[in-house]
């Protein structure tokens, strides 16, 4: 089984993110991280390939430094990589970015392509679905669970409200995967290693731009988010503080 | 000719998901402001009954999109519909619910035909005959503005909760219903659904819970787990968790509180060390006061606390267990 598994970087969960000076995005100047539900679908990719054989390659597009997510998902274990190195592409909706993965492995056979079910900063949970569209694939969202037929896969889809279900599909199909599907490895130190070894294709803007219009949609402005509630401050020392909620509980909530 | 607005209410297995009504007050405020008419369409095979509920409300007319092929539910079978659908109704805006299954066939809708969706929306604004859409970005820590850069129509979907479903009006007479049949040709569906079910035996019900502490990522170690679970001791509430902490194997998925597990309304929410991304926050926020416990200052649960403790929930936590123990023993 041949698996892309479409990685994104993205600001560290409780690094303190500043607006910049037009207020169309953040500045640039934080710590990052994998995006969260893209790692458990490295492991995945990882896991099926230890049980099927084949190759799993990782992509991402983002400026140099989104290069870190491809060394690490190599380190743990993926063959191959692919980085789409632009500035540019930070600004891409998610139509466009799909699109620009699509022109990228057009000369590419995969069976089967990952991506996190959304990510941290935009947070459109589209662009899996959208890739699917544009490759002309079956797509299922929020899978817990693969595991190949005859003929196809078999997925435990994730519904709200504690509901699942099963579903059976051909391939070659994308897949969004969510959180929890698995357990994380770590990189190994020979791992690590290997890394370096491993081919990291580049690709430029301009390798992609044919296929890369204007975005739909437009980001006017960014800004913190108006409070439609009143937050009181509870401050002092923890015996104080202590105090002060259980007073708060005893005579303003009274479930004490 | 007015413009249209459409709100695509959502049906599983027959039944209308209420979450439909909040889109419908959505579509009525976004018809108010513009000017716009505003329409309602059920998409499934026998939805004659939804359709009438629908119809109830102040909506100009309803329509029962409908083939056999679309039960059960196939992304493929729905994106085909709603195509053909829009293709010939050409509606300015199209409304849905950010449902999980919105999210499984819109962008796929949407792409089909060439346009976007601006998806989980908390708001919208019409200033100088733009239509402005508000949404979360970065879970939650700023919100964006956003608007449409393509040609209609236009696709937005609103997270649940951005708008009261009880406020959705009622209409001054039934609106008609019309059904439309539509072909879903040899081939289009590709998945096979099996049946929908629960996973073994929810064992907690914490919807009725009326004090609720609940753990996030801050809590560090399942070890910790232990000072939360004295403190809800102490309380006589129930222990929860946010969605990492039930993936890492904490705490069971049944105590998990948000988008994939439960939603609750409890007298007191205690969030310690939960940061508070989108996918918890609408799991908890209809709670009656939230006390939220958290080192960052900026973490987005603060924006909807009653009360807001910033600080180390180490520190913080086991005093308050402590008095809380010591007031309820009468001290």
């Amino acid at each position: 089984m041949k698996i892309l598994v479409c990685m994104k970087q993205v600001p560290q969960k409780d690094a303190p993110l500043k607006l910049n000076e037009s207020g169309t995005w953040i500045r640039e100047d934080v710590s990052y991280e994998v995006n969260e539900p893209d790692a458990y679908a490295l492991e995945e990719a990882l896991r099926q390939r230890e049980k099927h054989k084949g190759e799993v390659v990782v992509i991402t597009s983002g400026p140099a430094r989104a290069q870190q997510v491809l060394r690490e998902a190599l380190a743990k274990g993926a063959d191959r990589a692919i980085h789409l190195e632009d500035d540019k592409f930070v600004g891409l909706d998610a139509y466009n970015t799909a699109k620009a993965f699509a022109a990228a492995i057009k000369d590419e056979q995969f069976d089967l392509i990952f991506t996190g079910l959304q990510s941290d900063d935009y947070g459109y949970a589209q662009t899996g679905v959208i890739l699917a569209e544009l490759l002309g694939w079956p797509h299922a969202t929020i899978i817990m669970q693969i595991e190949r037929t005859e003929g196809g896969i078999r997925v435990k889809r994730e519904l709200e409200a504690g509901y699942f279900q099963f579903v059976d599909m051909p391939t070659p199909a994308v897949l969004t995967i969510q959180s929890g599907i698995n357990k994380l490895r770590y990189a190994t130190l020979i791992g690590i290693k290997q890394a370096k070894n491993k081919p990291l294709k580049k690709v430029s803007f301009a390798d992609v731009q044919g296929a890369v219009g204007e975005n739909l949609q437009k980001i006017e402005k960014l800004y913190i988010p108006q409070k439609t509630k009143k937050t009181e401050h509870i401050e002092g020392s923890p015996g104080e503080i202590a105090k002060k909620l259980v007073d708060k509980m005893r005579n303003e909530l009274r479930v004490l | 000719m007015a413009e249209t607005i459409l709100v695509v209410v959502e049906q599983r297995e027959g039944k209308l998901n209420r979450v439909s009504w909040e889109t419908i007050t959505a579509g009525q405020a976004i018809a108010a402001a513009t000017g716009w008419s505003l329409e309602a369409t059920v998409v499934g095979s026998g939805t004659a009954s939804i359709a009438a509920e629908v119809a109830g409300k102040k909506v100009a007319k309803v329509y029962a999109v409908e083939s056999p092929k679309l039960e059960p539910y196939t992304p493929d079978a729905f994106a085909a519909a709603l195509k053909q659908f829009l293709t010939a109704k050409q509606p300015k805006l199209v409304l849905m619910p950010h449902t999980y299954q919105v999210r499984d066939f819109v962008p796929k809708l949407a792409t089909d035909m060439g346009r976007t969706v601006i998806s989980d929306c908390i708001g919208f604004r019409h200033e100088g005959g733009k239509l402005v859409f508000t949404r979360q970005m970065f879970q939650g820590k700023f919100a964006a503005d956003v608007t449409f850069a393509s040609d209609a129509p236009w696709f937005a979907t609103f997270q649940s909760g951005a708008f009261r479903g009880d406020k959705a009006e009622a209409g001054a007479s039934t609106a008609p219903v019309e059904t439309v049949n539509v072909e879903i040709a040899e081939g289009v569906i590709r998945n096979k659904p099996q049946e929908v079910f629960k996973e073994a035996k929810q064992a907690v019900d914490l919807t009725q819970a009326e004090i609720i502490v609940a753990v996030g990522r801050g809590i560090k170690e399942q070890k910790n787990i232990e000072i939360a679970k004295q403190l809800a001791d102490a309380l006589g509430g129930d222990l929860a968790a946010s969605r990492p902490i039930c993936d890492s194997g904490w705490l069971p998925m049944d105590r998990q509180i948000g988008s994939s597990g439960q939603t609750v309304a409890p007298k007191l929410y205690l969030a310690l060390g939960i940061s508070g991304a989108i996918q918890h926050i609408v799991g908890m926020k209809g709670s009656r006061a939230i006390i939220a416990v958290n080192k960052d200052s900026e973490a987005p649960i603060f924006e909807i606390a009653d009360y807001a403790v910033v600080g180390n929930l180490f520190e913080i936590v086991p005093p308050l267990t402590e008095e809380i123990k010591r007031v309820k023993a009468g001290a």
